[in-house]
């Protein structure tokens, strides 16, 4: 395993800018998720590491060698695509034992039958060893696709939203389990996603991605707490932060035009009156949808008899988030 | 038992089945004649009525094979048949003395048929490969001027083929002919291989990239099993083409390069109408076709490598 570095790379599809100018260092046995919506350049960030894009700017290192010259195979990367790819003509086991095959490793069958027993174990797919790849389920072809990443000890595995096509309990399982893989191989991953308990859960470091820029990096907890950006802070949270006028309560900064309240920093039995427009039992948890002043706040209730709809109830901010006009985090 | 609405009635299966075993039927009768004429003995043949009950006879095969002389009552008495066929053509007085055409104007059909599509198909695999997956400047145009090539009937241009082929000397040779067919199948083979190539997804070659290949073996071992099919059913098309060509072929050569079309109807002229033979020729020339077809037929079956990449 080893550190992977970005200096200063863009990549230019026509005339849309991908990737501007992003600068990223990934410690070796980091686990890094990039977050962004969709057309943020995550995907081309990959993309650009694995070499199947070239970029138009700046350098890529892996170990403090420059790759960009290198081909794809030359960069010894394993990617797990999000869709799973995996080789509709050959049997399960020989999906897993392509990257071993290869001019690069030349990996001994014996070798190559024993790196596929073990990998299979750890995903569970041995009873499948021998079925076309057409003939899994969408759980099972993923699985496979990332136990074809997992059977090679690469600079870095790149993946791209691995977990997203599978059901609920699925994901569920198999983010453990990678988790657990990573660890355990001490191995250094570069991961996409959308899904804010896999950044959350996994991750060692995050990065933000705005229109192919670079906008934060750094814990989960950091990116989270302290977020850079009106931007950043919207990537995580459950409810989603809400964003008010920063006026609405007495207190804002000078120059803050936005304040932003997660749930934790808003404080029930004192302050502006709130009417409760609904109330929501997610099992775990309780959502109140509020209204101050026509705008919407979502929170959770924490404690404390639960209020009816229609009822008015106080708040407060406690620790909140303010931005400047031009969203940047000022407080 | 009821059907769902999106399956036929037992009534419409019976209604289609008629239609498609009618059809058959029609279509398949000349073959079957030309089957059966090869078995008759010349008198059968030309009968009128047309005797479709008769005494089969390998006379149409031995005929196809050979060449006879008329000999005296002496020079037959003196030579006893030693096989079977020489038994066959002394009803005619007539001895064996020799082989005839037809073996070596087959094999120029196989030289020249499975040469030129192994021809096409190759280059039209790479060609469709390239087409499909990297940026070729001007590609729509010259996607076009190929398949323009394929705008006139070919013989449209035989006089100026005719005249080429004169100075370059290829004229009665079989690397004239496999070029030339190959100039005439490439197109179909580029555009038809092209539309199989773009349904493979690049993500496998991508794949296949990163786990450490090159793009030429990533196309080989992973776009190549996977356009089989295609390969398949344009090797066949391909191969029908060449192997059926008759005006070329009766244009372009006389001898050492001729192929079986234009030398079929030249047996009628040897020793009377003779139709066995004729049909016998043609009987035979089907062979290779029909074999050709049933070993590749597997490879025709679709769907055994669809559904891996989630769309």
């Amino acid at each position: 395993m080893s550190e992977v570095a970005l200096r200063n790379v863009s990549k230019w599809f026509g005339r849309t800018l991908a990737v501007d100018n992003v600068t990223l260092s990934i410690p070796d046995g980091a686990f890094v998720v990039l977050l962004g919506p969709t057309g943020a350049g995550k995907t081309t960030v990959l993309r650009l590491i694995s070499g199947l894009e070239r970029s138009d700017a700046g350098d890529i290192l892996i170990d403090g060698r420059s790759v960009a010259a290198d081909t794809p195979a030359r960069r010894n990367v394993a990617m797990v695509f999000q869709q799973y790819s995996l080789y509709p003509h050959l049997s399960v086991r020989d999906n897993l034992a392509f990257p071993l095959r290869s001019p690069i490793l030349r990996t001994p069958e014996d070798e190559i039958a024993r790196k596929i027993r073990h990998i299979a174990e750890v995903l569970h797919i041995e009873h499948k060893l021998d079925n076309r790849a057409t003939e899994l389920s969408g759980g099972e072809m993923q699985r496979v696709s990332i136990g074809r990443a997992l059977v090679r000890e690469p600079a870095i595995y790149l993946m791209d939203e691995p977990l997203s096509s599978l059901d609920a309990k699925l994901r569920a399982e198999l983010r453990v389990e990678l988790k657990r893989i990573q660890s355990d191989l001490g191995a250094t991953v570069l991961y996409v996603t959308h899904d804010q308990i896999e950044a959350m859960t996994m991750a060692t470091h995050v990065g933000v991605l705005d229109q192919g820029r670079l906008v934060q990096f750094g814990s989960p907890r950091e990116i989270y707490e302290a977020p850079v950006s009106l931007y950043v802070a919207g990537r995580l949270g459950l409810p989603r932060i809400n964003t008010l006028p920063a006026e609405i309560f007495a207190g804002a900064p000078k120059g803050a035009r936005t304040i932003g309240l997660r749930p934790e920093h808003i404080e029930t039995g004192a302050g502006r009156s709130t009417k409760v427009m609904r109330v929501e039992h997610l099992g775990d948890q309780t959502r109140l949808h509020l209204r101050l002043d026509g705008h919407d706040i979502v929170t959770l209730r924490n404690g404390g008899r639960e209020p009816e709809p229609g009822e008015t109830i106080e708040i407060h901010p406690r620790n909140p988030l303010y931005f400047d006009a031009s969203g940047q985090r000022i407080a | 038992m009821s059907n769902s609405i999106t399956e036929p009635t037992p009534r419409q299966k019976w209604v289609a089945g008629i239609l498609v075993v009618g059809y058959a039927l029609v279509t398949i009768l000349p073959l079957i004649w030309i089957l059966t004429t090869g078995f008759k003995t010349p008198a059968d043949a030309i009968a009128y009525p047309p005797k479709v009950i008769f005494e089969p006879s390998l006379e149409g095969y031995v005929n196809l094979f050979t060449t006879r002389t008329r000999q005296t009552q002496e020079f037959l008495a003196a030579h006893p048949p030693q096989t079977w066929y020489e038994e066959i053509v002394r009803k005619y007085d007539m001895v064996i003395v020799g082989p005839s055409r037809y073996g070596e104007r087959f094999l120029n059909s196989v030289i020249i048929g499975f040469g030129s599509t192994f021809l096409s198909v190759f280059l039209g695999t790479l060609a469709a490969y390239a087409f499909s997956r990297f940026k070729v400047p001007l590609k729509d145009d010259l996607l076009f001027f190929i398949l323009s090539t394929r705008m006139m009937p070919p013989i449209a241009v035989a006089i100026p083929i005719f005249l080429m082929f004169r100075s370059l000397g290829l004229s009665d040779t079989h690397l004239g002919m496999i070029l030339l067919y190959t100039a005439v199948n490439i197109s179909l083979a580029v555009w038809l291989l092209k539309g199989f190539i773009d349904e493979i997804p690049r993500e496998y070659e991508e794949a296949a990239l990163i786990d450490g290949y090159t793009r030429f073996q990533a196309f080989y071992k992973v776009v190549l099993p996977q356009a089989a099919t295609g390969i398949a059913s344009t090797a066949i098309f391909c191969l029908i083409f060449a192997w059926n060509e008759y005006a070329f072929a009766a244009l372009l050569t006389s001898g050492t390069a001729q192929t079986a079309p234009p030398f079929i109807p030249t047996i009628i002229g040897v020793g009377g109408q003779d139709w066995p033979a004729v049909a016998a020729g043609a009987t035979v020339f089907l062979v290779p076709v029909m074999v050709f077809t049933i070993i590749l037929r597997k490879h025709l079956l679709r769907g055994i490598t669809f559904g891996a990449v989630r769309k």
